[in-house]
């Protein structure tokens, strides 16, 4: 049998922390001039698996080996020095620098100390042109947009000198057609003779691009495939490690009269321009609405309007015949509204306060928890416990600070609270951010719960598969404004990410029938 | 007095007064740049003042009239020492920034009279006999106007300060020491991703910062005070930070609001001698340095945005 | 990671850092040529050693306890109050001033008068940084120290220049306070030798319980502790970062001044200039440390620093050690718990074994987030 060339080779690693394994035993072998794709679940073990690659973990026990022979990845820098880049998930860049001050950070062309501006930016612009990555070498990053962002982040590898890119979830935070463009910038690297490693969870981005995969489930690894080999269902059973239900079960939706009226909304950002524009939208009872759009196009502003955390500056909101337009967050949430906040850690808990008060956060104050004036902790720990088991929430106790839970027991523990008070309007934004697949089960089904019982639900998500599971209607925002209304049953993604990008319906309907056309 | 004495006297009075905050605030930029908020400016200032009278009384019959000069570098070298706590406490021991400040701002005074009570049997020094007199740069202060303004009987620290404070804008945005440093105070974790040793640069924001409130300390008092005691400084480490913050954490900046806040200093002392000025109630030219901090912060609502990291501890995790 | 091993480190620390604090400042008394041990037994003889002493001890504690709560309420709402002894000096200006204004009041009437709005004054001084870094995001750190110097020198001026000449006894200082409102109660100054102990060592022992009671059992003081530990986790929540950082500071304020009213009813009878600001401020902050914030903590430590206050004085008379070498033990107390890691790691190595060790590394130490801006809101 012919040996291919293997760039990299990864036998029986370990990592543990603890007495977690986060790797155990894994073994990956990475071929030249491949896109070698790295696949499971949240929390399965690659990010873990790729950081010792890159030199920001040792491993607890097996070796590496580069073009054959055995290397000791003992820092980013070494890791570097070997010809291995990583494009991390969470930019690691600076947002006051400039794009040329990211990429030579570290590697800084300089006399005697003096950096040499002018030689950088040579450097940078030949690179970019070598590999069409374009970018603006003198914009700053905090700037600049997101898939500009990830080019930067691809050109740091480039000019370190990296064969070997390793690239972590790049497609989190780009519409489809930036992921278009990633994968055309892949295929472009390959062919300069890089070789890639990329680890994701998105199935149908392993079909499009990827070689071979290699499936880590519970940090173990579980085989490698040939990609065109196997079916996006066969992938899926191997990360999982049962049959996966693509669709969530639910009967057809039985809209009533209208809860949420959002008139022609105006709500303007930190920095003084409008956010959301002139925006209508109504949910009704017994339906899930579900917001599809990319990052920063209004979403965060709409919510904190609906939510009484950020002034509206014309335009109206009302729940039922009530106008809840700029009144008090509490106000609101006594009028009937829930709402479940995009980032848990930053709105949604306290984490150094118990499960119990967590749980109490919205309520403390209501004379159910009084007694003689001063707060109840009996009732409030009985509440929280009634809570607990209903939702299944992993704890030891309800008196454990909120911290030690998992996010997917913290996001349950949140829910439960919203749900509990029974509001007619209950507001979620990507309720199932960096979590495992039974918690999103369980979430998916406890907001198509809620519709079944006649509650308003609106969903707010970055995640399209999670909109269209979900979703009854589909709203597409795009720069503070709903550019189209589609039915889940009747839309695809692409015509969703057209619509992302600002397309109108029927501009995108007429790009994509051209697509279609031009494929006979 | 005449207009082109009372012009001179203003600006000279202002670079006295400034001098100080400049070096402090200078050191305060450094430290908040690589990330680690430093309060305890005021106690380092304090060692600063200390050791320089103490060195200054000791040695100024050997030394003559080099004497202060040398004592600023040694003001300096006790302020590295000093913030040495702060740094490990910070940078190794993860400590909380404000209180590890504080900690050094209550140790100085108290360590400083202790050691004046016990070499000298008593809270507060001797005047020092060389202190940090005029100079007239020759032949410059004969130009016509400027002359008798900017170089005749003028205060010589100052004019290095600023010199150290070009000094210190070049090294912080033209070199590679610079931006390694800023990117440990923007973002500490990306750094690390790059190689940088952030734990060594933080280290380096704290000394640097020490070596400048040291020898800013050690100015003041071989200028101003003229001794030592628990009332030698009071206020201008926080001043200083008060100049960095306004300064925009630049070194140019911090220079031009730290004149400022010395120009403001500087009235309540020759007030007295100034039209319109003299018909002020003195109490309100004694508050006059510390409430205009206090506006000068508020009116920077929104618009001061230090280094994004600075007072993170950042742990590496292995 | 172990609940039961976390609890004894917690105990712990503070008490090592007094030992370790005490040690050094021993090491420092030898350095210089002093004698630690006559240093440290004199320090003992003049703090516990008469009933006069111990009288000066409870007295020395009393306002330091109103200071440390003080302290530890805006603490609790993220709040850095370093301005205490300002706030703590206008209570004492103020509750001094009130009671020289009106002698002929019955004491039943005047001294209530005097302790609420000497107390008041210190809420108003502490209110303004609040209300600044509530709507303007200013850092208070800053802005407390800065009013610590404009009301020491606007203290003065007071005295000097608006206060009425018939007012003072002297240059530099006001008549004493009548009777009626004095915290000074015989049979207690009797008890304790004849020292300056005073009634408001009950007013501190109260103001513990009610502030615990606050913190621990109120909607409001629930509030204060999720604005402090996640103000936006709570602005969610419906509740006010805005109005909680007021009304904290407020509280905060309020009791530094009551700090302030004992030394002017109770310590010293009257006002005269300072020409520092009040100790009481910075080593009210030391106590809460020390005590971690708990009510029990701040009554101990309260004891102990008024210990090492009062008999550092004895210490400068019995031994000639010079007294700021309390103020340094003192310094590196608070050094020690503020590197607390550091002790947990000690412990953790010699008693908990490997695992201890890597709990503490990873999951105990919290990775602190101040900002010098006083946090956004």
């Amino acid at each position: 049998m012919v040996q291919e060339n293997i760039v990299i080779e990864m036998r029986d690693i370990t990592k543990q922390f603890g007495t977690f394994k986060a790797n155990d035993k894994i073994n990956l072998q990475v071929k030249a001039g491949e896109i070698h794709a790295l696949l499971g679940e949240n929390g399965a073990g690659k990010s873990t698996l790729m950081n010792v690659l890159s030199g920001l973990l040792e491993p607890t026990a097996g070796e590496i080996l580069m073009h054959g022979n055995k290397v000791e990845i003992t820092s980013p820098t070494k890791a570097n020095q070997l010809g291995i880049g990583m494009v991390h998930q969470h930019f690691m860049l600076v947002d006051a620098f400039t794009v040329t001050e990211n990429i030579i950070l570290g590697s800084e062309p300089n006399h005697g100390g003096v950096l040499d501006r002018k030689k950088a930016r040579n450097e940078i612009q030949k690179l970019s042109e070598q590999y069409g990555l374009s970018v603006n070498p003198d914009a700053y990053v905090r700037d600049i947009s997101v898939g500009m962002e990830q080019r930067v982040e691809i050109l740091k590898t480039l000019y370190r000198g990296a064969d070997v890119l390793i690239f972590d979830e790049p497609t989190a935070v780009l519409t489809p057609q930036e992921i278009d463009e990633l994968i055309v910038i892949m295929k472009e690297l390959v062919k300069e003779g890089k070789s890639i490693i990329l680890i994701t969870h998105k199935l149908e981005e392993i079909k499009a691009v990827a070689d071979r995969c290699t499936v880590i489930r519970r940090g173990q690894g579980i085989g490698t495939v040939n990609v065109k080999d196997v079916t996006s269902q066969q992938l899926a059973d191997m990360m999982v490690g049962r049959t996966v239900s693509f669709k969530t079960q639910k009967k057809a939706a039985e809209p009533k009269e209208v809860v949420l009226s959002i008139d022609h909304l105006t709500v303007k950002e930190n920095r003084g321009l409008e956010a959301v524009k002139e925006l209508s939208l109504d949910v009704r009872a017994g339906e899930v609405v579900g917001i599809a759009g990319i990052d920063g196009n209004g979403q965060s502003e709409l919510i904190q309007a609906l939510t009484g955390l950020r002034k509206v500056e014309s335009g109206t909101i009302f729940l039922r015949d009530e106008n809840i337009t700029n009144k008090k967050p509490r106000k609101i949430t006594e009028a009937g509204v829930g709402h479940v906040p995009e980032d848990r850690h930053k709105y949604g808990l306290v984490l150094d306060m118990t499960l119990s008060e967590n749980i109490g956060l919205q309520t403390y104050y209501q004379k159910a928890y009084r007694k003689n004036g001063l707060l109840n902790y009996t009732v409030m720990n009985e509440h929280a416990r009634q809570l607990i088991e209903e939702y299944d929430v992993r704890t030891t106790s309800e008196l454990v600070a909120a911290k030690a839970l998992s996010g997917g027991n913290q996001q349950k523990a949140i829910i439960a609270r919203e749900i509990d008070r029974d509001p007619d309007l209950l507001i979620v934004a990507n309720p199932t951010r960096g979590l495992d697949v039974g918690a999103i089960e369980f979430i998916h089904k406890r907001l198509i719960e809620q519709r079944d019982k006649q509650k308003a639900v609106l969903l707010i998500s970055f995640e399209l598969e999670e909109i269209l599971n979900v979703s009854d209607r589909i709203a597409v925002i795009h720069q503070g404004e709903i550019v189209g209304i589609v039915d889940p049953k009747a839309t695809s993604e692409n015509e969703l990410g057209l619509l992302m990008a600002g397309y109108s319906l029927e501009e995108a309907r007429r790009e994509l029938e051209k697509a279609g056309d031009a494929h006979e | 007095m005449d207009t082109l004495e009372l012009i001179a006297l203003i600006l000279t009075s202002t670079l006295v007064y400034s001098t100080p905050l400049i070096l402090t605030s200078l050191g305060g930029t450094f430290s908040e740049r690589s990330g680690i908020v430093n309060v305890g400016l005021e106690g380092i200032m304090v060692m600063g003042a200390f050791s320089a009278v103490v060195f200054n009384l000791t040695m100024s019959s050997s030394l003559g009239a080099m004497t202060p000069w040398i004592a600023i570098i040694v003001g300096g070298i006790v302020g590295v020492v000093f913030s040495l706590f702060h740094a490990v406490a910070t940078v190794s021991l993860r400590a909380d920034h404000i209180i590890s400040g504080t900690v050094v701002n209550l140790m100085a005074p108290a360590l400083g009279v202790f050691l004046i009570k016990a070499w000298y049997g008593k809270g507060q020094t001797d005047n020092i006999s060389q202190n940090l007199g005029y100079f007239s740069f020759p032949g410059l202060s004969d130009i016509p106007i400027i002359g008798p303004i900017l170089f005749k009987n003028t205060f010589l620290p100052a004019y290095c300060a600023i010199l150290i404070a070009v000094l210190a804008w070049f090294i912080i945005f033209k070199t590679k020491f610079g931006l390694r440093l800023r990117s440990v105070g923007e973002n500490p974790q990306a750094a690390d991703t790059l190689g940088i040793n952030v734990y060594a640069m933080r280290y380096s924001g704290v000394l640097i910062s020490g070596l400048l409130g040291g020898m800013g300390g050690a100015v003041f008092a071989q200028s101003i005070s003229g001794n030592f005691s628990a009332g030698t400084i009071v206020g201008q480490g926080f001043i200083s930070m008060a100049a960095m913050i306004f300064g925009k954490w630049n070194p140019l900046g911090a220079m031009g609001a730290s004149l400022f806040f010395g120009f403001a200093q500087s009235l309540s002392i020759i007030g007295a001698q100034l039209p319109v000025i003299s018909a002020v109630p003195p109490v309100l030219l004694q508050i006059a340095p510390y409430l205009l901090t206090i506006i000068v912060l508020v009116a920077f609502f929104g618009k001061a945005s230090g280094p994004k990291a600075n007072g993170k501890n950042y742990i590496k995790t292995k | 990671m172990n609940d039961r091993s976390e609890k004894i480190r917690n105990l712990l620390v503070p008490v090592l850092s007094v030992i370790l604090g005490l040690i050094l400042g021993a090491i420092l008394m030898a350095a210089f040529g002093y004698q630690p041990i006559q240093g440290y037994s004199s320090m003992l003889d003049a703090a516990l050693g008469t009933q006069r002493g111990i009288g000066e001890t409870l007295r020395q504690a009393t306002p330091l306890i109103f200071t440390a709560l003080g302290f530890s309420v805006a603490n609790s709402a993220g709040f850095f109050n370093i301005g205490l002894s300002g706030q703590a000096l206008c209570g004492w200006v103020v509750s001094v001033w009130v009671a020289l204004a009106f002698p002929e009041l019955p004491k039943v009437i005047l001294l209530p008068f005097c302790i609420i709005l000497g107390a008041l004054a210190g809420a108003v001084a502490a209110a303004i940084p609040g209300f600044l870094r509530a709507f303007f995001g200013t850092s208070e750190v800053i802005v407390t120290i800065m009013l610590n110097y404009i009301f020491l020198y606007l203290s003065t001026f007071g005295l000097h220049e608006i206060m009425p000449a018939s007012y003072r006894s002297s240059l530099d200082s006001s008549n004493t306070i009548s009777q009626s409102a004095s915290l000074r109660l015989p049979w207690l100054t009797q008890m304790f030798g004849g020292s300056r102990v005073n009634a408001g060592l009950f007013l501190a022992l109260i103001a513990l319980v009610v502030v615990w009671l606050l913190m621990k059992k109120t909607t409001l003081g629930f509030e204060i502790r999720s604005v402090g530990l996640n103000p936006f986790a709570s602005e969610y929540a419906g509740m006010s970062s805005k109005r909680t950082i007021i009304l904290s500071m407020v509280i905060s304020g309020a009791l530094a001044g009551l700090g302030g009213v004992v030394e002017g009813l109770g310590t010293y009878q009257n006002f005269f200039v300072q020409t520092t600001s009040l100790t009481i401020g910075f080593d009210g902050m030391a106590v809460s440390l020390l005590g971690s914030g708990s009510a029990i903590g701040i009554l101990l430590s309260a004891v102990l620093f008024s210990i090492l206050k009062i008999g550092g004085l004895g210490m400068q008379t019995g031994a000639g050690v010079p007294f700021e070498i309390v103020n340094v033990s003192i310094a590196l107390i608070i050094f020690f718990v503020g590197i607390n890691f550091l002790i947990r790691l000690m412990m953790a190595k010699f008693f908990g074994g490997k695992k201890q060790e890597e709990a503490v590394v990873t999951v105990e130490a919290k990775p602190a987030n101040q900002n010098q801006e006083g946090g956004e809101l």
